[in-house]
C-alpha cells in the first residue's frame, strides 16, 4: 500500500484562459505522470463546458509562494502610500476630463 | 502545511489564534497557507473527504444503468452526468489536498473503510426510474446542502463547491425530465416512477444528516463557518422545495405525516428512521460491502496502468530519442 502511495502520480495545478482577451486563472489541481497527460486531463477535469480556449498546466512543486507568515508581511510597504492612487489628489470640479 | 511546528511559543500561538479568528469573524476566507487551529483542519479534512468519497461512490448506482439506458439520447445524458461525478470527486480530492493530505491516503482511506460517503450510496438502484428519481431528489438535496457551503470558510472547498452547484442544476433536471416524461406514459412507468420516490424520499431526507439535538459537531463546524445552516434547516427547506416538484409531477411522497403548516409557513413532516440510518452509517446498508469492493476493484485493477504511465513518463525524460527508435522499430 505505501509502495502505491509513494509511486503516486505528481501534483500540477492547472490555470484556464476563459475566453480571448482574458487571463489564464488557477481553477485547481490535479494528478498526472507527465505534462501532457496534465493538459488533457485538465481538460477532462476542468473544462467539460465550454469553460476555457487555453490550459497552462504546472508542477505544483515549481510554484514559488510568499508566505502569509511572515513576520513582518510582504504587503504592509504599500499599505501607506495612498499618494499612489488617483483619489489622493483633488482636482476642482471645473476641471474636465480628469 | 505545519506553520505550528515553527512557533516559538504560546504567545505567538495565541497571536495566530486570533488572527484566525478574526478572519473567521471579517467573514473572510481561509487560504491553505494561513495558520488554522489543528480542529479545524481535521474537520475540513473530514468533511471534504467524505463529499469527494461519495462523488466518486455515486458514480456506482446509475453507472448500473448506462449499458440499459432506454435511447442514445438518455445514455448520452447519464454518460455526462456520471462523468460529472468523477469531476466534483476530482474538484474536492483536489481541494482536500491542499490541507496537506494526499490523494493516495484519501483513496486508502475510503477503501478500508477508514472515511466514510454520503450513505445515499448504499441503496441499491433496482428500475430505471431510480435514476431520474436519484437526479431529482438526491442531487435536489445535495444542492441544498451544497450551495450554502459555496460561502464557507475555508478557499478551495468553496471555490470546488461553486463550480459543482453551477453543474448540478443539469442533473437535477435531467433526472425530473426523465420522470416527467415517465409520468406521460403507461399506468406500469407512472407505478415505477412512485415505487421508485416511495423507496428514495426517505433516504434522501437522511442525506442532511442526524437531528441538531443528535449532530455534535454542528455547532463547532458552525462557529468556524463550514457549514452555514444545521441539518434540520436544510432537510426543511429541501422538504418545502419538493413538495411543490411532487405535485407537479403527479407523485406523493410516503409520509402520513406531511403537511403544510399554515402558522410555520412551513411543512410538517415525520423523521426518517434514525436507526436505519445509523446500521447503513456503521456499513450495514443493502449495497455497502459492495460499492467498496467495486471501488477497491478498480483501484487494484487500475494499478499497473498508473505504474506503465509512471514508467513511461520516466523514460520519456531519460531521452526523448530512445522512446521513438523503439516505436519505430
Amino acid at each position: 500500500m505505501t509502495e502505491q502511495t509513494s509511486a503516486e502520480w505528481p501534483l500540477y495545478e492547472v490555470f484556464v484562459r476563459g475566453k480571448r482577451g482574458l487571463n489564464h486563472v488557477h481553477v485547481g489541481s490535479l494528478h498526472a505522470a507527465d505534462d501532457d497527460m496534465a493538459v488533457r486531463h485538465a481538460r477532462d477535469v476542468y473544462t467539460r463546458r465550454n469553460e476555457g480556449v487555453s490550459i497552462w498546466v504546472v508542477r505544483s512543486d515549481a510554484i514559488t509562494a510568499s508566505s502569509p507568515d511572515e513576520k513582518d508581511p510582504m504587503f504592509a510597504p504599500s499599505g501607506d502610500k495612498v499618494y499612489r492612487h488617483p483619489t489622493f489628489y483633488s482636482i476642482p470640479d471645473n476641471v474636465p476630463h480628469m | 502545511m505545519t506553520a505550528s511546528t515553527t512557533l516559538e511559543g504560546d504567545g505567538r500561538e495565541a497571536d495566530l489564534l486570533a488572527g484566525f479568528e478574526s478572519t473567521i469573524a471579517h467573514n473572510d476566507r481561509i487560504e491553505p497557507r494561513d495558520w488554522m487551529p489543528e480542529g479545524y483542519r481535521k474537520t475540513l479534512v473530514r468533511q471534504i473527504a467524505q463529499h469527494a468519497h461519495s462523488e466518486i461512490i455515486g458514480m456506482q448506482p446509475e453507472g448500473n444503468w448506462i449499458t440499459r439506458a432506454p435511447s442514445l439520447r438518455r445514455k448520452a445524458i447519464l454518460l455526462a452526468k456520471v462523468q460529472d461525478e468523477a469531476g466534483h470527486g476530482l474538484y474536492l480530492y483536489s481541494a482536500c489536498e491542499t490541507l496537506g493530505t494526499s490523494r493516495g491516503e484519501l483513496t486508502e482511506k475510503l477503501i478500508s473503510g477508514a472515511q466514510k460517503y454520503s450513505s445515499i450510496f448504499n441503496y441499491p438502484t433496482l428500475s430505471y426510474a431510480d435514476v431520474g428519481t436519484i437526479g431529482w431528489l438526491v442531487d435536489g438535496a445535495a444542492i441544498c446542502n451544497q450551495v450554502p457551503l459555496c460561502r464557507t470558510s475555508f478557499g478551495p472547498y468553496g471555490r470546488a463547491m461553486i463550480r459543482i452547484c453551477k453543474e448540478e442544476s443539469f442533473h437535477q433536471r435531467q433526472g425530473y425530465e426523465l420522470l416527467m416524461t415517465m409520468m406521460r406514459g403507461t399506468d406500469e412507468q407512472r407505478a415505477m416512477v412512485q415505487e421508485s420516490v416511495n423507496r428514495f424520499w426517505w433516504p434522501a431526507l437522511m442525506m442532511f444528516g442526524p437531528p441538531d439535538a443528535d449532530s455534535p459537531n454542528t455547532a463547532q463546524s458552525m462557529a468556524w463557518g463550514i457549514k452555514r445552516n444545521t441539518n434540520d434547516d436544510l432537510r426543511q427547506r429541501f422538504v418545502d422545495m419538493s413538495v411543490p416538484q411532487a405535485e407537479a409531477l403527479g407523485v406523493t411522497f410516503p409520509d402520513p405525516e406531511l403537511r403544510w403548516n399554515e402558522e410555520r409557513g412551513a411543512h410538517d413532516f415525520g423523521q426518517p428512521d434514525w436507526d436505519e440510518f445509523m446500521a447503513v452509517v456503521k456499513g450495514n446498508g443493502p449495497c455497502n460491502a459492495q460499492r467498496i469492493a467495486h471501488r477497491r476493484a478498480a483501484h487494484e485493477d487500475g494499478a499497473w496502468v498508473r505504474e506503465a504511465a509512471m514508467a513511461f513518463a520516466a523514460r520519456s525524460r531519460d531521452g526523448h530519442a530512445d522512446t521513438t527508435r523503439e516505436e519505430t522499430k
